[in-house]
Protein backbone atom coordinates (compact mmCIF):
# COMPACT_ATOMS: atom_id res chain seq x y z
CA UNK A 1 0.00 0.00 0.00
CA UNK A 2 1.46 3.53 -0.64
CA UNK A 3 2.09 5.50 1.95
CA UNK A 4 -0.68 8.17 2.87
CA UNK A 5 0.16 11.80 1.79
CA UNK A 6 0.23 14.27 4.92
CA UNK A 7 -2.58 16.05 2.80
CA UNK A 8 -4.62 12.67 2.93
CA UNK A 9 -3.43 13.33 6.81
CA UNK A 10 -4.95 16.60 7.04
CA UNK A 11 -8.20 15.34 5.56
CA UNK A 12 -8.42 11.83 7.67
CA UNK A 13 -7.83 14.19 10.79
CA UNK A 14 -10.74 16.03 9.50
CA UNK A 15 -13.06 13.34 8.70
CA UNK A 16 -16.82 14.05 10.19
CA UNK A 17 -16.99 10.15 11.50
CA UNK A 18 -13.42 10.44 13.50
CA UNK A 19 -13.83 10.18 17.25
CA UNK A 20 -13.98 12.98 19.24
CA UNK A 21 -13.36 14.08 22.62
CA UNK A 22 -16.77 12.86 23.85
CA UNK A 23 -16.11 9.22 22.47
CA UNK A 24 -12.82 8.89 24.02
CA UNK A 25 -14.51 10.13 27.70
CA UNK A 26 -17.34 7.52 26.88
CA UNK A 27 -14.94 4.74 26.06
CA UNK A 28 -11.98 5.14 28.30
CA UNK A 29 -13.22 6.68 31.51
CA UNK A 30 -16.17 6.14 33.94
CA UNK A 31 -18.30 8.43 36.35
CA UNK A 32 -17.76 11.44 33.99
CA UNK A 33 -19.30 14.83 35.50
CA UNK A 34 -19.35 17.99 33.68
CA UNK A 35 -17.96 20.86 35.17
CA UNK A 36 -19.35 24.16 32.67
CA UNK A 37 -19.03 27.68 32.45
CA UNK A 38 -15.63 29.90 33.50
CA UNK A 39 -17.52 31.34 36.56
CA UNK A 40 -16.54 34.94 34.82
CA UNK A 41 -19.47 35.31 31.58
CA UNK A 42 -20.07 32.28 29.81
CA UNK A 43 -20.01 28.57 28.74
CA UNK A 44 -18.25 27.46 25.75
CA UNK A 45 -19.16 23.91 24.69
CA UNK A 46 -16.14 24.13 22.38
CA UNK A 47 -14.37 23.18 25.21
CA UNK A 48 -15.39 19.75 27.40
CA UNK A 49 -13.79 19.16 30.69
CA UNK A 50 -14.92 17.59 33.87
CA UNK A 51 -14.17 14.86 36.17
CA UNK A 52 -13.98 11.34 35.47
CA UNK A 53 -12.43 7.73 36.73
CA UNK A 54 -9.91 6.71 34.55
CA UNK A 55 -9.06 2.90 35.40
CA UNK A 56 -10.82 4.26 39.01
CA UNK A 57 -8.76 6.80 39.96
CA UNK A 58 -9.61 10.43 39.77
CA UNK A 59 -8.76 12.39 36.81
CA UNK A 60 -9.31 15.70 35.42
CA UNK A 61 -10.35 15.53 31.62
CA UNK A 62 -10.06 18.50 29.33
CA UNK A 63 -10.28 18.73 25.41
CA UNK A 64 -11.66 20.16 22.29
CA UNK A 65 -15.36 19.49 20.93
CA UNK A 66 -16.54 19.42 17.42
CA UNK A 67 -19.58 18.13 17.63
CA UNK A 68 -21.26 15.26 15.72
CA UNK A 69 -24.16 16.54 13.73
CA UNK A 70 -23.94 20.19 12.00
CA UNK A 71 -26.43 20.95 14.83
CA UNK A 72 -23.79 20.19 17.19
CA UNK A 73 -21.21 21.50 15.15
CA UNK A 74 -22.93 24.95 15.53
CA UNK A 75 -23.55 24.74 19.19
CA UNK A 76 -19.47 23.96 19.41
CA UNK A 77 -18.36 26.10 16.73
CA UNK A 78 -16.80 23.34 15.14
CA UNK A 79 -14.42 23.31 17.90
CA UNK A 80 -13.15 26.54 18.04
CA UNK A 81 -13.35 27.73 21.71
CA UNK A 82 -13.21 31.94 22.35
CA UNK A 83 -11.91 32.65 25.72
CA UNK A 84 -14.35 31.37 27.90
CA UNK A 85 -13.65 28.16 26.64
CA UNK A 86 -9.46 28.22 27.92
CA UNK A 87 -10.77 30.20 31.01
CA UNK A 88 -12.73 27.15 31.56
CA UNK A 89 -9.87 24.95 31.20
CA UNK A 90 -8.09 26.90 33.52
CA UNK A 91 -10.20 26.38 36.25
CA UNK A 92 -10.49 22.71 35.98
CA UNK A 93 -6.73 23.01 35.76
CA UNK A 94 -6.15 24.70 39.13
CA UNK A 95 -9.17 22.38 40.61
CA UNK A 96 -6.67 19.46 39.28
CA UNK A 97 -3.71 21.10 40.92
CA UNK A 98 -5.93 21.33 44.46
CA UNK A 99 -7.14 18.00 44.05
CA UNK A 100 -3.84 16.68 43.15
CA UNK A 101 -5.45 15.09 39.54
CA UNK A 102 -3.37 13.77 36.94
CA UNK A 103 -5.00 16.39 34.07
CA UNK A 104 -5.84 14.41 30.54
CA UNK A 105 -6.25 16.52 27.46
CA UNK A 106 -7.86 15.83 24.11
CA UNK A 107 -6.40 18.10 21.06
CA UNK A 108 -8.79 18.72 18.06
CA UNK A 109 -9.15 21.94 17.18
CA UNK A 110 -9.07 23.62 14.03
CA UNK A 111 -7.90 26.16 16.13
CA UNK A 112 -8.72 29.39 18.48
CA UNK A 113 -12.31 31.31 17.01
CA UNK A 114 -10.93 34.21 14.90
CA UNK A 115 -14.07 36.31 15.44
CA UNK A 116 -14.97 39.97 17.17
CA UNK A 117 -15.81 39.02 20.26
CA UNK A 118 -13.34 36.53 21.28
CA UNK A 119 -10.80 39.40 20.85
CA UNK A 120 -12.71 41.81 22.51
CA UNK A 121 -12.61 39.32 25.38
CA UNK A 122 -8.87 38.34 25.11
CA UNK A 123 -8.17 35.57 23.25
CA UNK A 124 -4.52 36.11 23.17
CA UNK A 125 -4.22 36.85 27.08
CA UNK A 126 -6.58 33.17 27.62
CA UNK A 127 -4.03 31.12 25.90
CA UNK A 128 -1.36 32.97 27.15
CA UNK A 129 -1.85 32.79 31.10
CA UNK A 130 -2.92 28.76 30.13
CA UNK A 131 0.07 27.82 28.64
CA UNK A 132 1.52 29.53 31.76
CA UNK A 133 -0.70 27.85 34.14
CA UNK A 134 -0.28 24.49 32.58
CA UNK A 135 3.62 24.78 32.16
CA UNK A 136 3.48 24.93 36.25
CA UNK A 137 1.09 22.65 36.81
CA UNK A 138 2.66 19.96 39.57
CA UNK A 139 0.36 16.75 38.47
CA UNK A 140 1.28 14.81 35.52
CA UNK A 141 -0.48 16.04 32.52
CA UNK A 142 -0.86 13.80 29.29
CA UNK A 143 -2.03 15.38 25.70
CA UNK A 144 -3.38 13.22 23.46
CA UNK A 145 -3.64 14.71 19.81
CA UNK A 146 -6.59 12.87 18.36
CA UNK A 147 -7.38 15.13 15.16
CA UNK A 148 -5.91 18.29 13.89
CA UNK A 149 -4.09 20.34 16.24
CA UNK A 150 -4.04 23.54 15.17
CA UNK A 151 -2.31 26.68 15.88
CA UNK A 152 -2.41 28.30 19.54
CA UNK A 153 -5.63 27.27 20.30
CA UNK A 154 -4.36 23.69 20.22
CA UNK A 155 -1.25 24.00 22.28
CA UNK A 156 -3.58 25.85 24.99
CA UNK A 157 -4.36 22.64 26.06
CA UNK A 158 -0.93 20.66 24.71
CA UNK A 159 1.79 21.83 27.22
CA UNK A 160 1.56 18.07 28.72
CA UNK A 161 4.61 16.04 30.18
CA UNK A 162 4.03 13.59 27.30
CA UNK A 163 1.95 14.30 24.46
CA UNK A 164 0.75 11.45 21.93
CA UNK A 165 -0.64 11.87 18.98
CA UNK A 166 -3.04 9.29 16.28
CA UNK A 167 -1.19 8.23 13.52
CA UNK A 168 -3.21 10.77 11.18
CA UNK A 169 -3.63 13.22 13.12
CA UNK A 170 -2.00 16.39 12.04
CA UNK A 171 -0.08 19.52 14.88
CA UNK A 172 0.69 22.70 13.01
CA UNK A 173 1.52 26.16 13.38
CA UNK A 174 -0.87 26.76 11.26
CA UNK A 175 -3.61 25.07 9.04
CA UNK A 176 -2.35 24.85 5.60
CA UNK A 177 -4.90 26.15 3.88
CA UNK A 178 -3.68 29.72 6.32
CA UNK A 179 -0.18 28.74 5.63
CA UNK A 180 -0.64 28.98 1.60
CA UNK A 181 -2.63 32.02 2.04
CA UNK A 182 0.18 33.89 3.99
CA UNK A 183 3.00 32.53 2.27
CA UNK A 184 2.02 31.89 -1.29
CA UNK A 185 -1.22 33.99 -1.05
CA UNK A 186 -2.99 31.14 -2.72
CA UNK A 187 -5.24 28.85 0.04
CA UNK A 188 -5.72 26.63 -3.22
CA UNK A 189 -2.07 25.22 -2.80
CA UNK A 190 -2.85 23.72 0.96
CA UNK A 191 -2.03 20.34 -0.55
CA UNK A 192 1.19 21.43 -1.22
CA UNK A 193 1.50 23.38 2.00
CA UNK A 194 0.72 20.34 3.94
CA UNK A 195 3.91 18.23 2.65
CA UNK A 196 6.38 20.83 3.17
CA UNK A 197 4.79 21.98 6.86
CA UNK A 198 5.94 18.45 8.50
CA UNK A 199 2.75 18.36 10.70
CA UNK A 200 2.03 14.66 10.55
CA UNK A 201 2.47 12.99 13.67
CA UNK A 202 5.92 10.93 12.59
CA UNK A 203 7.32 14.24 11.60
CA UNK A 204 6.37 16.15 15.30
CA UNK A 205 8.02 13.18 16.98
CA UNK A 206 11.15 13.67 14.72
CA UNK A 207 10.98 17.28 16.02
CA UNK A 208 10.83 16.52 19.65
CA UNK A 209 6.95 18.37 19.66
CA UNK A 210 5.46 15.11 20.26
CA UNK A 211 6.85 11.87 22.11
CA UNK A 212 4.55 8.87 20.42
CA UNK A 213 2.54 7.77 17.50
CA UNK A 214 -0.67 6.22 18.48
CA UNK A 215 -0.86 3.26 15.25
CA UNK A 216 -4.81 4.05 13.64
CA UNK A 217 -6.99 1.21 11.26
CA UNK A 218 -6.32 0.99 7.87
CA UNK A 219 -8.24 3.84 6.59
CA UNK A 220 -8.49 5.95 9.90
CA UNK A 221 -9.78 6.04 13.16
CA UNK A 222 -13.31 6.21 11.92
CA UNK A 223 -13.45 2.91 10.39
CA UNK A 224 -12.62 1.21 13.57
CA UNK A 225 -13.21 3.39 16.68
CA UNK A 226 -12.96 0.46 19.33
CA UNK A 227 -9.54 -0.48 17.90
CA UNK A 228 -8.74 3.27 18.66
CA UNK A 229 -9.67 3.21 21.70
CA UNK A 230 -8.04 0.25 22.88
CA UNK A 231 -5.00 1.82 20.82
CA UNK A 232 -5.49 5.00 23.11
CA UNK A 233 -6.37 3.60 25.89
CA UNK A 234 -2.90 1.41 26.60
CA UNK A 235 -0.61 4.58 25.60
CA UNK A 236 -2.79 6.55 27.96
CA UNK A 237 -2.32 4.09 30.78
CA UNK A 238 1.67 3.68 29.65
CA UNK A 239 2.15 7.33 29.51
CA UNK A 240 0.21 7.96 32.80
CA UNK A 241 1.91 5.52 34.43
CA UNK A 242 5.38 6.57 33.38
CA UNK A 243 4.61 10.13 34.22
CA UNK A 244 3.64 8.86 37.55
CA UNK A 245 6.67 6.73 37.86
CA UNK A 246 9.42 9.70 36.79
CA UNK A 247 7.72 12.15 39.39
CA UNK A 248 8.67 16.14 39.32
CA UNK A 249 5.95 16.51 36.91
CA UNK A 250 6.27 20.49 36.96
CA UNK A 251 9.96 20.35 36.49
CA UNK A 252 10.20 17.62 33.75
CA UNK A 253 7.73 19.58 32.03
CA UNK A 254 9.45 22.85 32.29
CA UNK A 255 12.49 21.05 30.38
CA UNK A 256 10.90 19.33 27.71
CA UNK A 257 9.14 22.97 26.52
CA UNK A 258 12.45 25.19 27.46
CA UNK A 259 14.50 22.63 25.21
CA UNK A 260 12.20 22.85 21.87
CA UNK A 261 14.08 23.56 19.17
CA UNK A 262 17.07 24.77 21.09
CA UNK A 263 19.82 26.08 18.76
CA UNK A 264 22.85 23.94 19.06
CA UNK A 265 25.26 26.83 19.88
CA UNK A 266 23.48 26.89 23.64
CA UNK A 267 26.56 28.27 24.78
CA UNK A 268 27.07 30.99 23.12
CA UNK A 269 26.46 34.79 24.11
CA UNK A 270 26.09 35.04 28.02
CA UNK B 1 54.02 28.00 15.27
CA UNK B 2 51.71 26.10 17.61
CA UNK B 3 53.02 28.31 20.21
CA UNK B 4 51.84 31.42 17.73
CA UNK B 5 48.26 29.78 17.07
CA UNK B 6 47.82 29.85 20.86
CA UNK B 7 48.46 32.56 21.52
CA UNK B 8 46.34 34.27 18.72
CA UNK B 9 43.54 32.11 20.50
CA UNK B 10 43.82 33.21 23.77
CA UNK B 11 44.37 37.36 22.45
CA UNK B 12 41.18 36.51 20.65
CA UNK B 13 38.97 34.93 23.79
CA UNK B 14 40.98 38.14 26.00
CA UNK B 15 39.28 40.56 23.07
CA UNK B 16 36.26 38.66 23.05
CA UNK B 17 35.37 38.74 26.89
CA UNK B 18 36.25 42.07 27.35
CA UNK B 19 33.55 42.64 24.12
CA UNK B 20 30.88 41.03 25.84
CA UNK B 21 31.89 42.47 29.20
CA UNK B 22 31.98 45.98 28.57
CA UNK B 23 29.18 48.56 28.67
CA UNK B 24 28.66 50.52 25.95
CA UNK B 25 26.76 53.21 23.80
CA UNK B 26 24.85 51.39 20.98
CA UNK B 27 26.89 51.20 18.20
CA UNK B 28 25.59 53.75 15.83
CA UNK B 29 25.73 51.56 13.03
CA UNK B 30 22.70 49.53 13.93
CA UNK B 31 20.67 52.46 14.22
CA UNK B 32 18.59 52.38 11.62
CA UNK B 33 18.50 54.51 8.50
CA UNK B 34 15.32 56.78 9.31
CA UNK B 35 12.01 55.31 8.64
CA UNK B 36 10.62 58.74 7.18
CA UNK B 37 8.91 60.88 4.95
CA UNK B 38 4.86 60.31 4.25
CA UNK B 39 3.09 59.60 7.43
CA UNK B 40 0.68 56.43 6.56
CA UNK B 41 -1.66 57.83 8.53
CA UNK B 42 -1.90 61.77 7.63
CA UNK B 43 0.05 61.81 4.85
CA UNK B 44 1.92 64.53 6.24
CA UNK B 45 5.86 65.14 4.78
CA UNK B 46 7.82 65.27 7.38
CA UNK B 47 11.64 66.27 7.36
CA UNK B 48 13.84 63.34 8.97
CA UNK B 49 15.36 65.69 11.21
CA UNK B 50 12.42 66.73 12.29
CA UNK B 51 10.86 62.90 12.93
CA UNK B 52 14.04 62.07 15.19
CA UNK B 53 13.63 64.56 17.16
CA UNK B 54 10.22 64.20 18.00
CA UNK B 55 11.13 60.08 17.76
CA UNK B 56 9.71 59.05 15.16
CA UNK B 57 6.42 60.37 15.82
CA UNK B 58 4.49 62.60 13.42
CA UNK B 59 4.64 65.85 14.50
CA UNK B 60 0.73 66.39 12.68
CA UNK B 61 -1.55 63.77 13.90
CA UNK B 62 0.76 61.44 16.33
CA UNK B 63 0.93 58.62 14.15
CA UNK B 64 3.79 56.36 16.33
CA UNK B 65 6.43 54.83 13.40
CA UNK B 66 7.45 51.91 13.57
CA UNK B 67 11.10 52.01 15.25
CA UNK B 68 13.94 49.17 14.95
CA UNK B 69 15.05 47.70 17.97
CA UNK B 70 18.04 49.76 17.99
CA UNK B 71 16.49 52.86 17.72
CA UNK B 72 14.47 51.75 20.27
CA UNK B 73 16.83 51.30 22.99
CA UNK B 74 18.69 54.08 21.88
CA UNK B 75 15.87 56.38 23.34
CA UNK B 76 15.62 54.19 26.62
CA UNK B 77 19.01 53.62 28.22
CA UNK B 78 21.32 55.56 29.65
CA UNK B 79 24.14 56.44 27.64
CA UNK B 80 27.21 53.78 27.92
CA UNK B 81 24.24 51.12 29.72
CA UNK B 82 24.19 49.25 26.86
CA UNK B 83 25.14 45.38 26.82
CA UNK B 84 23.85 43.24 23.82
CA UNK B 85 22.89 39.61 25.00
CA UNK B 86 22.90 36.50 22.44
CA UNK B 87 24.25 38.90 20.04
CA UNK B 88 24.41 35.90 17.23
CA UNK B 89 22.09 33.51 18.35
CA UNK B 90 20.38 31.92 15.38
CA UNK B 91 18.57 28.60 14.63
CA UNK B 92 19.34 26.15 11.97
CA UNK B 93 16.63 25.88 9.61
CA UNK B 94 15.40 22.42 11.26
CA UNK B 95 12.22 21.80 8.32
CA UNK B 96 14.80 22.59 5.86
CA UNK B 97 12.13 25.07 4.81
CA UNK B 98 13.01 25.86 0.82
CA UNK B 99 14.14 29.45 0.32
CA UNK B 100 14.45 30.11 3.82
CA UNK B 101 18.37 30.07 4.94
CA UNK B 102 18.39 32.87 1.50
CA UNK B 103 15.26 34.47 2.52
CA UNK B 104 17.29 35.20 6.11
CA UNK B 105 20.75 36.42 4.71
CA UNK B 106 18.76 38.66 2.65
CA UNK B 107 17.15 40.34 5.98
CA UNK B 108 20.02 39.93 7.57
CA UNK B 109 21.68 42.49 5.07
CA UNK B 110 18.93 44.94 4.59
CA UNK B 111 18.30 45.27 8.45
CA UNK B 112 21.74 44.60 10.29
CA UNK B 113 20.24 41.96 12.47
CA UNK B 114 20.65 38.56 13.25
CA UNK B 115 17.22 38.16 14.19
CA UNK B 116 13.98 39.72 15.09
CA UNK B 117 14.44 40.50 18.74
CA UNK B 118 17.38 42.58 20.34
CA UNK B 119 18.27 41.34 24.00
CA UNK B 120 20.37 43.35 26.50
CA UNK B 121 21.33 44.70 29.50
CA UNK B 122 21.12 48.51 30.21
CA UNK B 123 20.02 50.68 32.99
CA UNK B 124 17.20 53.39 32.69
CA UNK B 125 18.12 56.40 35.25
CA UNK B 126 20.17 54.45 36.65
CA UNK B 127 18.31 51.34 37.62
CA UNK B 128 19.37 48.48 35.72
CA UNK B 129 17.03 46.01 33.62
CA UNK B 130 17.21 43.31 31.23
CA UNK B 131 15.23 44.30 27.78
CA UNK B 132 14.14 42.37 24.75
CA UNK B 133 13.05 44.15 21.97
CA UNK B 134 11.43 42.90 19.01
CA UNK B 135 12.24 44.30 15.69
CA UNK B 136 9.40 44.09 12.97
CA UNK B 137 11.66 44.84 9.90
CA UNK B 138 12.97 41.55 10.53
CA UNK B 139 10.77 38.88 9.19
CA UNK B 140 8.00 40.83 10.45
CA UNK B 141 9.37 40.12 14.50
CA UNK B 142 7.50 36.97 13.82
CA UNK B 143 8.60 34.12 16.59
CA UNK B 144 10.82 31.24 15.49
CA UNK B 145 13.17 28.99 17.69
CA UNK B 146 16.05 31.76 17.54
CA UNK B 147 13.43 34.80 18.69
CA UNK B 148 12.22 32.10 21.17
CA UNK B 149 15.57 31.44 22.56
CA UNK B 150 16.51 34.91 22.79
CA UNK B 151 13.68 35.88 24.43
CA UNK B 152 13.78 32.86 27.33
CA UNK B 153 17.48 33.82 27.64
CA UNK B 154 16.78 37.39 28.53
CA UNK B 155 13.82 35.67 31.38
CA UNK B 156 16.17 33.64 32.85
CA UNK B 157 18.83 36.27 32.88
CA UNK B 158 16.53 38.63 34.56
CA UNK B 159 15.83 36.10 36.82
CA UNK B 160 19.32 34.61 37.56
CA UNK B 161 20.27 38.44 38.17
CA UNK B 162 17.01 39.22 39.90
CA UNK B 163 16.44 42.18 37.35
CA UNK B 164 13.20 43.73 36.22
CA UNK B 165 12.13 42.60 32.68
CA UNK B 166 11.11 44.58 30.18
CA UNK B 167 9.66 43.26 26.53
CA UNK B 168 8.39 45.40 23.41
CA UNK B 169 6.70 43.46 21.11
CA UNK B 170 5.80 43.76 17.76
CA UNK B 171 5.03 40.88 15.79
CA UNK B 172 3.03 39.00 12.98
CA UNK B 173 2.73 36.01 15.21
CA UNK B 174 4.54 32.87 14.37
CA UNK B 175 7.04 32.30 12.07
CA UNK B 176 5.20 30.21 9.33
CA UNK B 177 9.07 28.56 7.80
CA UNK B 178 9.70 26.93 11.04
CA UNK B 179 5.72 25.31 11.31
CA UNK B 180 5.53 23.38 14.97
CA UNK B 181 8.93 24.83 16.54
CA UNK B 182 7.94 28.24 16.49
CA UNK B 183 4.73 27.33 17.64
CA UNK B 184 6.40 25.40 20.95
CA UNK B 185 8.26 29.27 21.11
CA UNK B 186 4.78 29.90 23.41
CA UNK B 187 4.81 27.02 25.86
CA UNK B 188 8.60 27.69 26.10
CA UNK B 189 8.64 31.81 26.77
CA UNK B 190 5.46 31.56 28.62
CA UNK B 191 6.88 28.88 31.02
CA UNK B 192 9.82 30.59 31.16
CA UNK B 193 7.87 33.77 32.23
CA UNK B 194 5.79 32.18 34.41
CA UNK B 195 8.99 31.05 36.44
CA UNK B 196 10.44 33.91 36.42
CA UNK B 197 7.02 36.16 38.07
CA UNK B 198 7.10 33.08 40.94
CA UNK B 199 10.24 34.10 41.86
CA UNK B 200 9.35 37.55 42.11
CA UNK B 201 10.31 38.73 38.77
CA UNK B 202 8.72 42.46 37.46
CA UNK B 203 7.71 41.69 34.19
CA UNK B 204 6.87 44.97 32.17
CA UNK B 205 4.88 44.46 28.42
CA UNK B 206 5.00 47.37 26.15
CA UNK B 207 3.00 46.44 22.99
CA UNK B 208 3.79 48.43 20.30
CA UNK B 209 2.46 48.44 16.18
CA UNK B 210 1.35 45.41 15.67
CA UNK B 211 1.50 42.70 18.36
CA UNK B 212 -0.34 39.73 16.69
CA UNK B 213 -0.75 36.06 16.64
CA UNK B 214 1.89 34.06 18.62
CA UNK B 215 3.75 36.67 20.44
CA UNK B 216 0.21 38.03 21.45
CA UNK B 217 -1.02 34.61 22.85
CA UNK B 218 2.30 34.46 24.81
CA UNK B 219 4.73 36.67 26.31
CA UNK B 220 3.29 39.87 25.59
CA UNK B 221 0.38 38.92 27.05
CA UNK B 222 1.73 37.87 30.69
CA UNK B 223 3.30 41.23 32.06
CA UNK B 224 2.45 42.40 35.60
CA UNK B 225 2.18 45.59 33.42
CA UNK B 226 0.95 46.04 30.28
CA UNK B 227 1.70 49.65 28.34
CA UNK B 228 1.28 50.13 24.66
CA UNK B 229 1.64 52.63 21.98
CA UNK B 230 -0.70 54.64 21.25
CA UNK B 231 -2.93 53.55 18.08
CA UNK B 232 -1.07 50.14 18.16
CA UNK B 233 -2.54 47.17 16.16
CA UNK B 234 -2.66 44.39 19.24
CA UNK B 235 -5.01 41.07 18.50
CA UNK B 236 -4.57 37.33 18.16
CA UNK B 237 -6.17 36.78 15.06
CA UNK B 238 -5.41 39.57 12.11
CA UNK B 239 -8.36 41.91 11.24
CA UNK B 240 -7.95 40.36 7.70
CA UNK B 241 -8.81 36.69 9.35
CA UNK B 242 -11.52 38.37 11.32
CA UNK B 243 -13.32 40.15 8.62
CA UNK B 244 -13.15 36.77 6.30
CA UNK B 245 -14.60 34.60 9.44
CA UNK B 246 -17.47 36.50 10.44
CA UNK B 247 -18.13 37.88 6.87
CA UNK B 248 -18.31 41.56 7.91
CA UNK B 249 -16.39 44.40 8.12
CA UNK B 250 -14.93 45.35 11.16
CA UNK B 251 -15.41 48.52 13.19
CA UNK B 252 -13.42 51.57 13.64
CA UNK B 253 -10.54 51.55 16.25
CA UNK B 254 -10.74 47.49 17.02
CA UNK B 255 -7.91 45.86 18.28
CA UNK B 256 -6.20 49.39 18.55
CA UNK B 257 -4.37 49.68 21.92
CA UNK B 258 -6.99 52.51 22.93
CA UNK B 259 -9.61 49.62 22.58
CA UNK B 260 -7.55 47.12 24.12
CA UNK B 261 -7.60 49.85 27.19
CA UNK B 262 -11.19 49.86 27.29
CA UNK B 263 -11.89 45.98 27.68
CA UNK B 264 -9.81 45.89 30.35
CA UNK B 265 -6.13 44.62 28.88
CA UNK B 266 -3.75 47.15 28.41
CA UNK B 267 -2.36 48.96 32.14
CA UNK B 268 -1.88 52.65 30.20
CA UNK B 269 -1.37 53.95 26.89
CA UNK B 270 1.94 55.78 27.16
CA UNK B 271 3.21 57.83 24.52
CA UNK B 272 6.66 57.28 23.18
CA UNK B 273 7.78 60.73 24.43
CA UNK B 274 6.80 59.61 27.33
CA UNK B 275 7.91 56.40 27.65
CA UNK B 276 11.15 56.75 29.29
CA UNK B 277 9.96 58.43 32.27
CA UNK B 278 6.94 55.79 32.72
CA UNK B 279 9.10 52.89 33.01
CA UNK B 280 11.36 54.98 35.30
CA UNK B 281 8.43 55.47 37.19
CA UNK B 282 7.19 51.71 37.59
CA UNK B 283 11.62 50.51 38.09
CA UNK B 284 11.25 52.80 40.91
CA UNK B 285 8.31 51.69 42.08
CA UNK B 286 8.51 47.91 42.03
CA UNK B 287 12.54 48.58 43.49
CA UNK B 288 11.47 48.03 47.04
CA UNK B 289 9.24 45.10 48.23
CA UNK B 290 6.11 45.40 50.29
CA UNK B 291 7.40 43.98 53.22
CA UNK B 292 10.30 46.51 53.47
CA UNK B 293 7.84 48.71 55.21
CA UNK B 294 8.17 49.31 58.53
Amino acid sequence: MAEITAAERVALARHAGRPGTADYISALFTDFFECKGDRQCREDPAILGGVALYKGHPVTVIGHRKGKSLQENMACNFGMPGPEGYRKAQRLMRQAQKFRRPVITFVDTPGAYPGLEAEARGQGEAIASTLSLMSALDVPVITVVTGEGGSGGALALAVANRVLMLENAVYSVLSPEGFASILWKDSSRAGEAAEIMKLTARDLVALGAADEVIPEPQGGAHENPQAVFVAVDRALSYALDRVVREGDFAQRRYEKFRGMGTPRSRKEGL
Amino acid sequence: MRDSFRQRRERMIQLKTRREGKETDIPRKHIAKAVFGKCPDCGAMVPKTELARTLYVCPKCGYHHPVGAYLRLSMLLDSKSFRELDEKLTAPNALKFPGYDEKLQAARKATGLTEGVVTARGKIDGRMAVFAVLDSRFFMGSMGVALGEKVTRAVEYADRAGLPLIIFSASGGARMQEGILSLMQMAKTSAALERFGAHGGLYISVLTHPTTGGVTASFASLGDVTLAEPGALIGFAGPRVIEQTIGQKLPEGFQRSEYLEEHGFVDQIVPRSQMKETLSLLLRLHEKRGEDHG
